[in-house]
């Protein structure tokens, strides 16, 4: 499998049998969050069994960003899959407890833990 | 730099989502002259980004030639050192009584930008300003000199 969803937040996408991994990068903000939307939904024509979003390049996110992985885990759960995220840093991770979403989220501090 | 010795700046930017990043850098490096600490650097960009989103979406309607006035400035001269930002556009006012936090429990996407602002800011203000559009103010209590020396 091998999806075209590379772009300028989505830098690569890996795939271990039916879990795909998303490299994202760059701030993800109201100028980038559309195209990541994009690059994540797309992968839901390939039916992954899980989805990991390896946020470890993305120095900065706000709340469209954030918007965008909502979207996503919203299509997620109602295809039966599952998504995680890995390697936030702290501004990011604080973005997600400010907005209570840490809770929401299955986060792991390592793509290891999460695809374990 | 000392907060009592900080110059007040001011930028006059585009609607455009493009000139968040360079808004950040500004905020981020005003915070790191003033004595914030990381986290709360962090916590007063996001509020301004959230804020200028806000006013690029919903002032302007995605519009991104319109001008959006921005002030940071020190308050010292009071017991409540502070930091100001103001916020100054020309678009469609919102009456500030509909300005609101949602119930963050009902997750959905969108609508967490008021929720974030009064969550990181001290004090918010929405005011119609005069010859239209809207002035937000926001305000961030200064790190006392002790809590600066820590970091």
């Amino acid at each position: 499998m091998n999806a075209q969803v590379p772009n300028a937040s989505v830098k690569s996408v890996r795939w271990v049998d039916r879990a795909a991994i998303v490299y994202a990068t760059g701030d993800i903000d109201l100028e980038h969050s559309t195209q990541f939307q994009q690059a994540l939904l797309k992968l839901l024509d390939e039916n992954p069994s899980y989805i990991v979003v390896n946020l470890k390049e993305v120095p900065y996110m706000d709340s469209s960003g954030v918007a965008s992985l909502v979207k996503l885990l919203s299509r997620v759960r109602k295809s039966g899959a599952a998504l995680r995220l890995v390697e936030l840093n702290e501004r990011v991770r604080s973005l997600f407890e400010i907005t209570r979403l840490d809770s929401v989220f299955e986060i792991f501090g390592t793509e290891q833990e999460a695809i374990s | 730099m000392s907060a009592e010795s900080f110059k007040p700046i001011f930028m006059r930017i585009a609607s455009s989502p493009s000139q968040l990043a360079v808004v950040r850098a500004v905020i981020e490096k005003v915070c790191e002259l003033t004595g914030f600490d990381a986290k709360a650097a962090g916590r007063i960009m996001l509020s301004v980004d959230e804020a200028l989103t806000n006013v690029i979406r919903h002032a302007y309607d995605g519009a991104d030639d319109q001008p959006i006035e921005v002030e940071v400035a020190t308050i010292t001269d009071s017991p409540a050192r502070s930091l100001r930002i103001c916020l100054r556009d020309y678009g469609r006012v919102a009456d500030p009584a509909t300005i609101k936090s949602r119930d963050l429990a009902n997750v959905r996407p969108g609508g967490l930008g008021v929720h974030i602002i009064t969550e990181c800011m001290d004090q918010v203000t929405y005011t119609p300003a005069e010859g239209g559009g809207t002035l937000l103010t926001m305000v961030k209590k200064l790190p006392s000199e002790k809590e600066t020396r820590k970091t």
